[in-house]
């Protein structure tokens, strides 16, 4: 086979032609690895990523309405919500028809719960009418008698909001997680003191910028010691690092909740001392402070870590080097040594950042009311007042949030790069 | 940090020591709190503080009381039985995939691999609870919500990533011609998979379920919203005790939870020590 000439096909022993024989095993291998991440991958999208979806779908979805009073959602298409006229008596009977049936099924208080989140007073109204239903002439008139139960239902407003509400699909959620809702004129912003949210997620924001500043102020100098100093004794001091991160989140909180207490130990130390007067203990707990020093103390671990396998590849030549052309201490840090740590300083931020920003139990342990977070609100939502399609709305503008940020997490570090320990 | 020169500068020998103080301090930052519930742990008074006869370290200021109230106390004994039953199933589901997934990803052709590896790491990366308020509106649409089949599959889920994550990272240094070699003296795949591939990635696998076991053992948010009573964990009895009825108790059951992170941070460190040196990699 020494003379193989221009054109003729190279074969396997078998005689395929050698390209075909090679794809062939190549799309082998594919699938082979396919094969064995399926199993975890259909499990990911089954039990978590199905339900991230369900959630982003709950924060829109709006079937209510039209499940509860199907024939008046059908009969209100006719009607013109800016003529400034209640609708006429077909209306009425279609909703008579469908309240008939809901206040049988007892779903008309759960519709009335739903659409008072856009218009209060919307709750009483569907509630009454429920009462009110059976002693109604079945004969008609149904306008009157349902205005004589009720003067609500003589309103254009009441109607509007029927009307606005009545497709499948609402930005309603989106929008009060916005602090905005829907008018009749439009969207427009809530008034000033019921403006929460927008308050809620610069909040959030502020104080996850306040504990990453504060962990890099704290990470930097201990992740810079652990790696100038030989191997032996950083081997021991990352184990005063490491035993926080392993030990559990609510051991922690609460060891600083005992620690912050106006009857704890920092303050009990304090009086002891002199610093300060048993009437002038600190109030360090339940506020933002404590949200912070606890989260800090939380989070450090996170940007140590990350911080410390950059600088451990600094070789400290650089350093000497620039210290021999003439470049004081100070110099040699902040024009040489510094900038080969931002990229350890980028991934640590990013990721104290991502982990603070969707916190929930720790603010809700020593936040107090003014130091909680989103999420504090988003689980309050879900499991309080059971708003859950506003609870769903805020938890969808959190994980875009969040995503945006691995995004950048992504670009300096690399998922594939996250290393743990 | 290399040693002070003989020639330094009053001001270089000022920075020097201050700097040792300064981490130092932080240092104390970190491990201060953890420490100090220890011995409040032990104190004979419903007290969170340290009483006057534990500062003159007289016995009768200390006692065992919290902790028999932990073992005898019928809440918490169902909490750590809740624990020690929803923990191990879940690792070992995490790591059984976590670590199929992570040989699979490491072949030389994935199709898609990054778009794969983005949604088996996004658990770590979702917040808690966003992950849990979407599991909690799916798992009761399909009737899981307040079982214990139902928080096994989210505590597994959310364990997964640092399985493929540790696997992965000891996946990077194998060899794969030991694999060829292996079936070229005639192993199935299954025996070399056994015999050859597994004890070479053992650290990282071992490692793996460790982090995804305390994963589940710390979990909170996503217990509190999925689970009912029935399922109620020790971290969620902490966090009820926490907020409501502030009880010594729980500086006992941290004390003891502080004691398995010391036992877990061992056998990692071990691991870890372990695969340097196989790697060559030892300080000596």
């Amino acid at each position: 086979m020494s003379d193989t000439h221009a054109g003729e096909v190279l074969t396997t022993q078998d005689g395929k032609p050698l390209k075909v024989a090679l794809a062939k095993a190549l799309r082998r291998e594919k699938l082979r690895a396919l094969a064995l991440i399926a199993p975890l991958l259909i499990f990911v999208l089954l039990t978590f990523v199905a339900p991230i979806v369900d959630m982003l779908f709950r924060s829109v979805e709006n079937g209510i309405v039209e499940e509860t009073l199907p024939k008046t959602v059908v009969a209100l298409q006719e009607w013109d919500p800016t003529s400034g006229t209640v609708p006429d008596e077909a209306v009425f009977v279609a909703l008579y028809d469908d309240m008939a049936v809901a206040v049988e099924e007892k779903t008309h208080t759960r519709l009335g719960s739903r659409l008072n989140y856009e218009a209060s007073g919307i709750s009483s109204l569907f509630r009454k009418t429920g009462r009110g239903i059976k002693r109604m002439d079945e004969a008609g008139p149904f306008k009157e008698q349902f205005i004589d139960l009720d003067k609500d239902w003589g309103t254009v407003e009441t109607w509007q909001v029927l009307k606005r509400f009545s497709p499948r699909y609402t930005p309603g959620y989106f929008l009060n997680a916005f602090d905005a809702q829907q008018t009749a004129n439009g969207i427009e912003l809530k008034p000033e003191d019921e403006r929460i949210y927008m308050y809620l997620f610069g909040r959030t924001l502020f104080l996850s910028v306040a504990i990453t500043v504060s962990c890099l102020l704290l990470g930097y100098p201990i992740a810079y010691l652990l790696s100038a100093l030989p191997l032996r004794s950083s081997n021991l001091l990352m184990i005063l690092v490491l035993l926080p991160f392993w030990t559990s989140l609510l051991v922690r909180t609460s060891a600083w909740k005992v620690l912050l207490q106006q009857q704890g130990v920092i303050n009990d130390f304090l009086v002891w001392t002199g610093i300060i007067s048993d009437a002038g203990r600190l109030v360090m707990i339940n506020n933002q402070t404590g949200t912070i020093i606890a989260m800090t103390h939380i989070l450090l671990p996170f940007m140590i870590l990350p911080l410390y396998s950059v600088m451990k590849t600094i070789s400290p030549s650089y350093v000497r080097a620039a210290k021999s052309l003439g470049a004081n201490d100070w110099t040699a840090f902040w024009r040489v040594y510094f900038p080969q740590t931002i990229p350890g300083i980028g991934a640590g931020a990013v990721l104290v950042f991502i982990l603070s920003i969707g916190y929930y139990i720790t603010p809700e342990l020593v936040g107090g009311t003014s130091g909680i977070f989103i999420s504090n609100r988003i689980a309050y939502h879900i499991s309080s007042s059971l708003n859950w399609g506003l609870g769903a709305a805020l938890g969808t503008l959190l994980l875009v949030a969040v995503l945006v940020l691995f995004v950048v997490y992504d670009k300096i570090v690399g998922i594939d790069n996250v290393k743990l320990g | 940090m290399s040693a002070l020169p003989p020639y330094a500068s009053p001001l270089q020998i000022t920075w020097y020591y201050m700097f040792r103080v300064i981490c130092g301090l932080i240092f104390f930052f970190l491990i201060f709190p953890i420490l100090v519930i220890l011995p409040l742990s032990f104190n004979a008074e419903n007290f969170f503080t340290f009483t006057k006869e534990m500062l003159a370290l007289d016995p009768a200021g200390y006692s065992f009381k919290h902790y028999q109230d932990f073992f005898t106390n019928p809440d918490w004994q169902q909490a750590l039985t809740n624990s020690v039953l929803i923990a191990p199933v879940a690792t070992i589901l995490a790591t059984g995939f976590g670590t199929l997934a992570a040989i699979g990803l490491s072949q030389s052709h994935v199709p898609y691999k990054s778009a794969i590896m983005a949604v088996l790491i996004s658990p770590m990366i979702v917040p808690l609870i966003i992950s849990a308020a979407g599991m909690y509106f799916f798992y009761s649409r399909i009737g899981l919500q307040g079982t214990y089949w139902g928080v096994v599959l989210a505590h597994a889920a959310l364990g997964t990533p640092f399985v493929i994550i540790t696997v992965t990272a000891t996946l990077v240094g194998f060899d794969r011609s030991l694999v060829r070699a292996s079936a070229s003296l005639g192993a199935n795949p299954v025996t070399t998979f056994f015999k050859v591939q597994m004890p070479l990635i053992i650290p990282g696998v071992v490692s793996g379920a460790l982090f995804a076991f305390i994963t589940s053992f710390d979990e909170v948010v996503v217990v509190l919203f999925l689970g009912s009573a029935g399922q109620k964990t020790l971290p969620w009895q902490m966090f009820t005790g926490l907020r409501e009825q502030i009880s010594p108790t729980i500086l006992a059951v941290a004390s003891l939870m502080v004691a398995i992170s010391i036992c877990l941070l061992t056998v990692l460190e071990l691991l870890r020590r372990r695969s340097e040196r196989l790697r060559g990699l030892s300080p000596g």
